[in-house]
């Protein structure tokens, strides 16, 4: 009797001590950026094979993706910008931008605040004259001590984020009389 | 024949046939608040880091956007964590010197990503977007709390299955609009049930059965 009665109790152990194993919490599926020992550098995200062309990424379109055509700075926009673009651009900018070039562009973003280098406000002439293909390697590539955004900002958002500069840099220089008449009510307030 | 029971065996068999049901009840109730404890859950327990990053100075002090890092956050499963190039965007010019950035700094010389402990870790057994919460409402508050005011990051919600399912079962309790998502401070205007089930409507969120389905998740 006895023996059956702590046989049973075994029994029970192994059964639920069983339904405690994690393997199904731990499969052999990786997530992104987990380790693991299987590479020599442990890193399970791996990058591209060098030269390797990834279905859809062609990029062989020189305007829409090097803002230059043979080494010369595009002017213009590679698709007619619509007000979608512009409000995306307006998005985007206040999230990579603004931090230090401020909500307008003046160049007194929080980090400039905060003890970054400040820099060159987005009104400066020389930025109103320069070519949208400059904007577009300024943002892919960096500028001075600005990093580059070609990890963080996709190529249709830089340019939408460009048309948005245009709009900051109108916007800047304009007054009440280019405002159309249907509009300016908004603007003067009730 | 002698007494088989001493005169104390009613006590003690009294004792044992009341105390054995509240030992298992005790049992069971303990189990249950060790599950759902913080020891269990993690929920509320600062992870150690190798650099202690603070959501709660770069967000609430800064003001920087949660998709200035997490970059994938609106387009894939994975919200993403920042390259240590990000980091550097500004600290190649701000605290340049500081010795709690020195394991970042480190980071970009060797071109070696800095090991950060997982915080939120789920089981591999459960699917999860971030993309779809995100589009259709889901504010990052709702399953990680105001991690603007975490000097270190913790755990705010279970992820436990009740939890995912409380919020499949009424979406419209959490439901914001498109631009208020990543808003770590907005709060509804109205009543938030009425509003949940027009932002419902409006984002095609699907009927309650299909995202209770067991394979929304489990896939």
């Amino acid at each position: 009797m006895k023996r059956i009665g702590s046989g049973c109790v075994l029994l029970l152990a192994i059964v639920l001590g069983s339904g405690c194993r994690e393997e199904m919490r731990n499969d052999s599926r990786l997530k992104p950026l987990q380790e693991d020992a299987f590479f020599a550098d442990r890193n399970s995200s791996r990058p591209l094979v060098p030269n390797t062309v990834p279905r859809g990424h062609a990029n062989n379109d020189d305007f829409f993706y090097q803002g230059e055509i043979n080494g010369k700075l595009v002017r213009g926009f590679p698709s007619p910008v619509t007000r979608q673009e512009l409000e995306r651009g307006r998005d985007r900018f206040n999230i990579y931008c603004s931090v230090c070039h401020g909500p307008t562009g003046e160049g007194d973003g929080m980090i400039v605040q905060r003890g970054f280098p400040q820099p060159p406000s987005l009104h400066d002439q020389r930025l109103r004259d320069a070519p949208e293909g400059h904007l577009f390697h300024v943002i892919t590539r960096g500028y001075g001590v600005m990093y580059p955004y070609a990890d963080r900002v996709t190529p249709q958002d830089r340019w939408a984020i460009i048309a948005y500069i245009r709009v900051l840099q109108l916007a800047r220089n304009s007054t009440i009389n280019d405002v159309p008449p249907d509009q300016k009510a908004r603007l003067t307030g009730p | 024949m002698p007494q088989l029971f001493s005169p104390g065996a009613n006590t003690l068999f009294r004792t044992v046939l009341i105390g054995t049901p509240f030992l298992l009840i005790g049992t069971v109730f303990a189990l249950y608040r060790i599950a759902y404890s913080p020891y269990a859950t993690q929920v509320g327990v600062p992870v150690d880091q190798p650099v202690p990053f603070s959501h709660q100075h770069h967000v609430a002090g800064l003001g920087i956007d949660c998709r200035y890092c997490h970059t994938s956050v609106e387009t894939s499963a994975f919200a993403g964590m920042p390259a240590t190039a990000t980091c550097m965007t500004c600290h190649s010019q701000i605290w340049t010197q500081a010795p709690i950035l020195a394991s970042v700094r480190e980071s970009l010389s060797l071109n070696q990503p800095i090991r950060w402990t997982r915080v939120h870790q789920l089981a591999d057994y459960v699917y999860f977007d971030h993309s779809i919460h995100v589009r259709k409402g889901i504010g990052c508050v709702s399953c990680h709390g105001q991690i603007d005011q975490m000097p270190i990051t913790w755990k705010a919600n279970t992820l436990q299955m009740g939890w995912c399912l409380e919020c499949h079962k009424h979406p419209d309790r959490a439901l914001r609009p498109p631009s208020e998502v990543f808003n770590l401070n907005w709060k509804p205007a109205g009543d938030q049930t009425l509003q949940g089930r027009t932002l419902a409507k409006q984002a095609g969120i699907k009927s309650i059965q299909e995202i209770t389905d067991c394979t929304t998740c489990h896939r």
